[in-house]
């Protein structure tokens, strides 16, 4: 292993210890505060309808389809001939995503699929759950949701089950209290991608997607 | 002993389009934090702040058991952690963990911790391409400048000047419009990014009970950074440890607003080991690099530690009058503004830029604005204090010491304070309605002359106020 010897670790714990006026570890502190979740009861459709407010605030695109066709339909009018290419997630294929021209599965070979992120006009993908307080979509990795079909292509689509709208982060939290144990990374994405590095203007698309379509199913 | 840089000072100040560029920007940013806080847009922001403090109070006191709980979980998870006590350690690591596992290129997300340790300049030595992938901190490193703002690193720059930066850098054909300046760096880091080896990360949350990295950013170059190359390292100080992912729920509430204005920026990542079986991308090795780097010393002070309490979001600076007029690079490390200037004597002593806690006026903005209601003024006025010390143990300062010492001799004694204020106001007779500056005789002092280059005081008045009360009291005793 490349690391620096073991002795920065203790002595770094030490340092610590004393300047905290301590010799030794000590067990499990007391005196945590109790973590501060508030989780509001709002009914679904209000739910739905700050969603829609807060991401179209930050020029995302919220579509609430009828049915799994209507979602399918949208999707294919709004690709209109541009490839793309779809996470594993099997709620796509219940909506019959892959029957659109151009759109392609992404599979499960790592190579392949980035190929297809880094080159195809769009990626569409599910989401574990939506954040009604801020616009956010919780997208967590696995062998339905790749990391990269929500950030290489230009534009993203994601696919949402209504009742998968969460409040907000203090829901989320509840129902996920240790991410970690479920994935090695959990993304909260709010919005397309964007900077105001240069005179405060705002781009969108900087690395990430510069468009992104929502549609609530 | 650093002297103020004044010049550097000057110029800045005289530089009218830089001026602008800094007021104007700092000026919105207050503006967005303003409306993001308002109780029509998040309910109990200060409710919000005064937890955010107290669990930061907690995981500093307690910053040993919850870095080994965080190392712990990260092991459980696949990671590596590793402890370094300075910046060589840290850049050393980086180093050789790229010439063992055969990188060429880097790519960076923004991090204040990797600028703190210089880590560019170091691994660019070893022949190692190493790239910055957020725009503002690219275009910075193509200049082979520092940040000019925690938040805002390119806040100085105007479109002109990036269009400079490319064309001489890039050899790209000019280009004057931010989208299109944009969809250049875009095209140009996409290559880097599919190509890099290794992603380095910063994190602005550790956390305990997850062994986890919590990066936010609104680009998506940090998600790229630890998602694309095969190996991840997320570098950060000792001090972002918290100890719950559910402490998110107030972190994260707090953070963007008080730093862009935002609910929440546009990407919040929660890292934690490489990926795990059946996960279809994501890195193969995971490493977290712990950095003490002087922050253990700051915090034996029991008192002033609560400066390790920052989440780097800025609103300190936006808000801080000496900043909007001096600049982030007169500052004499990559921490501007009030943080900086609580920080940087502690990381490197109080007597190397003395003048720097100086350089306050105490106005206390940055305490008002501090999500995580770190009282920078009282920290300042300790350092202050420090710095007397300091001076005195060295023998310096007697003049000043011997000034205030008749001060407060003066001060506590009044018939003595009234007689010297007549004194006073006899040495400038026929003065009134004019200022100091105005009197030659007194311009004819070297220490008073210096003292009165950068301010101005009307003279004592004639009669002072202790007199006129006394009058007014005789009056009405005699009706």
């Amino acid at each position: 292993m490349a690391a620096p010897p073991a002795s920065a670790r203790s002595e770094i714990l030490s340092r610590i210890r004393s300047s905290l006026g301590r010799t030794n570890a000590t067990g499990e502190p007391a005196g945590l505060p109790p973590a501060r979740i508030r989780i509001p009861d709002v009914p679904l459709e209000t739910r739905i309808g700050k969603f829609t407010a807060a991401l179209q605030k930050l020029s995302g695109k919220v579509y609430r389809a009828s049915s799994r066709e209507d979602a399918r339909a949208y999707v294919e009018n709004l690709l209109h001939g541009r490839s793309a290419v779809t996470s594993n997630a099997p709620f796509l294929a219940e909506c019959g995503v892959h029957s659109i021209a151009g759109v392609r599965p992404g599979g499960a070979d790592r190579e392949a699929l980035r190929e297809m992120c880094a080159s195809l006009d769009a990626g569409i993908t599910s989401a574990d759950y939506a954040l009604a307080d801020t616009g956010s979509l919780v997208m967590i990795s696995s062998h339905e949701e790749a990391r990269l079909v929500s950030l290489l292509p230009p534009l993203h689509i994601a696919l949402v089950p209504l009742e998968r709208m969460l409040t907000g982060l203090d829901e989320l939290y509840t129902l996920i209290p240790v991410p970690s144990d479920r994935s090695s990374s959990m993304v909260l994405i709010t919005g397309p991608s964007r900077t105001a590095d240069i005179e405060q203007i705002l781009i969108r698309g900087v690395h990430g997607p510069g468009e992104i379509h929502v549609v609530l199913v | 002993m650093n002297p103020i840089p004044v010049e550097a000072i000057q110029t800045t100040l005289g530089d009218a389009r830089l001026q602008s560029a800094i007021y104007s920007s700092t000026a919105r940013l207050m503006d967005k934090r303003a409306h993001a806080i308002d109780p029509e847009e998040i309910d109990d922001f200060q409710g919000l702040r005064t937890q955010a403090n107290a669990i930061k109070r907690h995981a500093i006191d307690n910053l040993d058991y919850y870095l080994e709980q965080l190392e712990q979980n990260v092991i459980a998870r696949g990671g590596q952690v590793v402890w370094c006590r300075d910046a060589k350690e840290a850049v050393d690591f980086v180093a050789r963990i790229s010439k063992e596992k055969g990188v060429k290129r880097i790519v960076k997300s923004k991090s204040m911790t990797t600028e703190e340790i210089d880590l560019n300049e170091h691994l660019e030595h070893g022949h190692i391409d190493v790239v910055e992938t957020d725009l503002g901190e690219y275009i910075l490193q193509l200049a082979h400048e520092k940040p000019y703002h925690i938040v805002a690193p390119a806040l100085h720059k105007t479109r002109y000047d990036v269009a400079d930066i490319f064309t001489e850098t890039l050899h790209v054909p000019r280009e004057e419009e931010p989208e299109r300046q944009t969809q250049i760096a875009r095209r140009v880091l996409r290559e880097k990014f599919l190509t890099a080896e290794l992603g380095i990360t910063g994190a602005n949350f550790l956390i305990a009970d997850s062994g986890a990295a919590v990066v936010i950013e609104n680009e998506g170059n940090a998600r790229l950074s630890s998602s694309a190359p095969r190996i991840q390292i997320a570098i950060a100080g000792l001090e972002k440890v918290i100890p719950r992912a559910q402490d998110l729920a107030t972190f994260l509430k707090v953070l963007g607003r008080s730093a862009t204005g935002q609910p929440l920026t546009v990407y919040t990542s929660f890292l934690s080991g490489p990926r795990r079986p059946g996960e279809i991308d994501g890195p193969e090795e995971f490493y977290l690099v712990l950095i003490d780097n002087g922050r253990t010393r700051l915090l034996a002070d029991e008192h002033k530690r609560q400066s390790l309490y920052c989440i780097r979001c800025g609103a300190c600076l936006n808000h801080c009058p000496v900043y909007r007029k001096i600049g982030g690079h007169n500052y004499p490390w990559v921490y501007s503004g009030p943080i900086g200037a609580i920080i940087s004597p502690q990381f490197h002593g109080v007597t190397k830029d003395p003048w720097l806690p100086f350089a306050s006026s105490l106005c206390g903005a940055c305490a008002e604005v501090c999500p995580v209601k770190i009282d920078i003024p009282k920290v300042l006025l300790e350092l202050r204090s420090d710095i007397s010390l300091a001076k005195r143990r060295e023998g310096a300062g007697k003049w000043e010491r011997l000034a205030f010492r008749v001060f407060s001799y003066v001060m506590r004694r009044p018939k003595l304070y009234e007689m010297g204020a007549s004194m006073a106001s006899a040495v400038f007779p026929g003065s009134q309605g004019k200022w100091l500056r105005s009197l030659p005789r007194l311009m004819q002092a070297p220490p008073i002359r210096g003292w009165l280059s950068k301010r101005d005081l009307p003279p004592p008045a004639e009669r002072s106020f202790r007199a006129l009360w006394r009058e007014r009291q005789r009056a009405k005793g005699g009706n």
